[in-house]
């Protein structure tokens, strides 16, 4: 649709772009004066921590803002058109056709009752770019450009027959269908496992290329903006922080809130001497209902050490830990905490075994109570195991929250009133009020920005020294078992694929899968995507 | 809120400008923002109130007080005339406020006690449980209900009690599911999950940790299941099963005054005195109807684009 005209031409120009955001009976700045200049076939990355208003200028890039959000001042200037200035009206005529979205949650922004290729091709039909059967051509097309597997056919399913990751890259081709001259991507793959990352990722490079398209990529992960745009922009607090040729940036970051984006990775653990196992897992099987998920697992857990349990999605990591919790009684094999099995079922372990284990959940915001005060969540568990109640409860919580570096002005806030890492930060002092041996982290970081991540990765590792706790870490993410693991337990499809110490299984040889899962991790380096490409093919 | 420098705090973590309110402060600003129906409906309630909470005072005559004259006229001494045997129909429409609706307002309440620990218990139990009183309810749903109280009514007889506890049980079932509906969304929630492994029995669970996320669509359902109730109510005294005389009661009162309407064409004001208790269950059911409307927007999260 879009006539050739010459790569290189502005296509983009946004000038002190100001946003604000309605909340709490208030106007509050959400995005205050920054400008954007992106070429034809360019791509931009786009980074920053959550709340740092990358989403909204992503959206307001298209001269679209959620509600509850109004521009107050700038221009966006998209081939010549302010965009700011324009009628929603007529806005709607540039989205879905010459501007397209494509969200982080796929998932969620399917259609169910519709099929893939109905979707992939509606907008580019309804606004007469193609007919029906010459549009459905050309999505089988894409969807062969972006390595989905049966692509003449796969468009006939609907949203929940195919994976996460294949509806991610459905996606990229319903945004790709009409031929648009701009694509915002916000956080396409944060979602997603790193293997299948990979894929992803590589499929909306080529596609990029190939039509020359301008896009915007907004990401809060560093490795993979690396792999993906030609500059990066740096914003914190709706502030542009800096702008630099993506090389550029990764080799000397000027301003330091962007070197401290840059050392997150650079966690390091002291090694401790292995010591007794505390709990000990012995040839388990699990299943739900009659699908078997767990086949013969072995673990053994030191105390005081950190274990890392990694694998993708389905690798029955979670299932592990909820059989140590007695959710999942098993079918057979043991688990053996100090010196003595564990019951399998959760009605017939003691009150004191229920303490000693305890739990810190991926989403901190389905693991509080909504409706419960951090005085009431933290106090629940010294109430309930250990019997405290008034003035000794109280001064136990404050004690507690200093331990997370939080304070006494928290215990009156419900969870909807704190930040992401704050709750997390929470979850972690209602764990330690029942003061457990043996505490399983399950994805605890994943759902949270680098540098909130560093935060709770120091105060866990913290934690374990001052109260010489076991973890038991449950993760997909490969830098953070570097950083904070002392044992490391690959797991893929039910089954231990490697253990042992992390200096072992980080070096090679390494199984197959082992090394597939480590070479998926995206490095800082741009054009490690491309080297691996080259190298797998 | 803003912090400027660059090393990293867990204190100064963007997320905390949501101002800290009581829970009165909260209502007021929801209040000054509510909607001019919501506002009417409310107003209506709390006069409703008022008038069922101080009848003997406000009502000129006594409840079941006898004149001679029967089918008296409208006139400064009986306002609203008299009725068939001559009582005094503006007290009794006063009196029937306090008997309709609290009668009314008890039943919805029981029906939400059993209606709402079923419904918790299914949702956590899952399994037979769940399977047992889901296909009670199926049943019971499955017969008209006004047809099954009159059926119970007949069998049990017409007092005060059977007919709270028969409407109670038949309403219940569908706050029965509702509740279970709800809830079910909420069980799979981590903190349920956290509650399990901490060891706390099903009373905690129920109460504390899903009962209070479940408040809003229970609220909402209050007010709508309030109203069907009071119309099963009014639908049953004006059958002749429902409240027995001499109790005041707006459902009677419309059917042992229907006669009146055909005098309309003589005297209008005799014609609108059976329209009188029917206005009064309708101007309460559209009342409370807004309000819940109100607080049902209210509570989806639905933002008003500007």
């Amino acid at each position: 649709m879009s006539s050739k005209i010459k790569k290189g031409e502005v296509l983009l120009d946004i000038k002190g772009l100001k946003i604000q955001g309605f909340s709490d009976e208030k106007w509050h700045d959400i995005v205050n004066g920054v400008d954007i200049s992106l070429r034809r076939g360019e791509v931009m990355g786009l980074i920053g921590e959550s709340g740092a208003g990358k989403s909204t200028l992503g959206l307001a890039a298209m001269g679209y803002t959620q509600p509850g959000c109004r521009i107050t001042d700038g221009e966006i200037n998209f081939d010549g058109v302010d965009l700011a200035k324009l009628k929603e009206k007529e806005k709607r005529k540039y989205w879905g056709n010459r501007m397209t979205y494509v969200a982080q949650s796929a998932a969620a922004s399917f259609n169910p009752a519709h099929r893939l290729i109905k979707q992939t091709t509606a907008s580019t039909i309804r606004s007469g770019f193609k007919e029906t059967n010459e549009a459905y051509k050309d999505a089988k097309d894409l969807y062969r450009t972006l390595n989905l597997p049966d692509p003449n056919n796969i468009g006939d399913r609907y949203p929940h027959q195919v994976s996460g990751g294949q509806l991610q890259r459905v996606m990229t081709a319903m945004a790709m269908s009409p031929r648009p001259d701009l694509i915002i991507f916000d956080e396409p793959t944060t979602a997603l496992d790193v293997t299948t990352q990979v894929e992803v990722l590589s499929s909306m490079r080529a596609i990029v290329e190939e039509f020359n398209t301008a896009a915007i990529y907004i990401t809060h992960d560093l490795a993979v903006v690396a792999q993906m745009a030609d500059f990066i922009k740096v914003l914190r607090y709706g502030d542009e922080v800096e702008e630099a040729p993506t090389k550029e940036m990764l080799k000397n970051p000027k301003e330091s809130y962007t070197k401290s984006l840059w050392s997150v990775r650079s966690l390091e653990k002291e090694i401790i001497p292995p010591q007794a196992p505390i709990l000990e897992i012995k040839d388990l099987d699990a299943a739900y209902g009659s699908t078997k998920v767990l086949h013969k697992i072995n673990i053994s857990v030191p105390r005081g050490s950190t274990v890392a349990v990694v694998g993708e999605s389905g690798s029955g990591k979670s299932t592990a830990a909820r059989v140590i919790t007695g959710l999942l009684p098993q079918i057979s094999g043991k688990v053996v905490f100090e010196d003595a099995d564990l019951p399998p079922k959760l009605e017939d372990r003691s009150k004191e075994q229920k303490r000693r284990i305890q739990m810190i959940y991926q989403m901190a915001d389905t693991a509080m109570n909504p409706r419960q005060t951090v005085r009431e969540i933290i106090g629940r568990p010294l109430e309930f195991y250990l019997g405290m109640a008034g003035s000794q409860k109280d001064s136990r919580v404050l004690e507690l929250l200093q331990m997370i570096e939080l304070d006494g002005r928290f215990l009156d806030r419900l969870p909807s009133e704190l930040s992401g890492g704050q709750k997390q930060r929470i979850c972690i002092a209602r764990a330690l009020a029942a003061e457990p041996d043996f505490v399983i982290c399950d994805e605890v970081t994943s759902a949270l920005d680098q540098i909130v991540q560093e935060g709770i990765l120091k105060l866990l590792m913290r934690l374990q020294k001052d109260l010489n706790l076991t973890y038991l870490f449950i993760t997909h993410d490969i830098s953070t078992v570097r950083a904070i693991s002392d044992q490391v337990v690959v797991m893929n499809l039910g089954e231990v694929v490697e253990q042992g110490a992390k200096v072992e299984v980080f070096n090679p040889p390494h199984p197959p899968y082992t090394e597939l899962l480590l070479s998926s991790v995206p490095e800082m380096d741009p054009d490690w995507l491309t080297n691996l490409n080259s190298e797998r093919a | 809120m803003k912090n400027d420098n660059d090393t990293y705090s867990a204190l100064g973590e963007v997320g905390d400008f949501q101002q800290k309110r009581t829970r009165w402060a909260r209502i007021r600003l929801d209040l000054a923002k509510s909607p001019l129906t919501a506002r009417f409906g409310l107003l209506v309630i709390l006069v409703y109130v008022f008038v069922a909470l101080f009848a003997p005072f406000i009502a000129p005559y006594g409840e079941a007080e006898v004149f001679p004259i029967p089918y008296a006229p409208w006139s400064s001494e009986f306002l609203f005339g008299t009725d068939q045997i001559g009582r005094d129909i503006f007290s009794r429409l006063i009196y029937g406020a306090r008997n309709t609706v609290g009668i009314a307002v008890a039943t919805t309440a029981l029906a939400f006690i059993i209606g709402g620990i079923l419904g918790l218990a299914a949702a956590i139990a899952r399994g037979w449980l769940d399977q047992l009183l889901s296909r009670t309810v199926d049943v019971l749903m499955a017969i008209p209900s006004l047809i099954f109280a009159l059926v119970l009514l007949s069998i049990f007889g017409s007092t005060v009690t059977n007919l709270i506890i028969i409407i109670a049980v038949l309403d219940s079932t569908r706050v029965f599911r509702l509740t279970r509906a709800v809830s079910i969304n909420v069980v799979v929630m981590d903190y349920v999950e956290a509650a399990r492994l901490r060891g706390e029995g099903l009373v905690w669970i129920m109460r504390r940790e899903i009962l209070p996320n479940i408040m809003p669509p229970l609220i909402a359902e209050f007010g709508l299941r309030f109203c069907f109730v009071f119309l099963t109510i009014a639908a049953l005294s004006f059958l002749g099963v429902g409240i027995q005389p001499p109790t005041a009661d707006w459902g009677s009162m419309v059917r042992e005054n229907a006669s009146l309407i055909q005098f309309a064409q003589y005297d209008i004001k005799a014609g609108l005195t059976p329209l009188l208790p029917a206005s009064a269950i309708a101007l309460l059911t559209v009342a409370v109807n807004f309000v819940v409307d109100w607080f049902l927007h209210k509570t989806s999260g639905i933002r008003d684009e500007q």
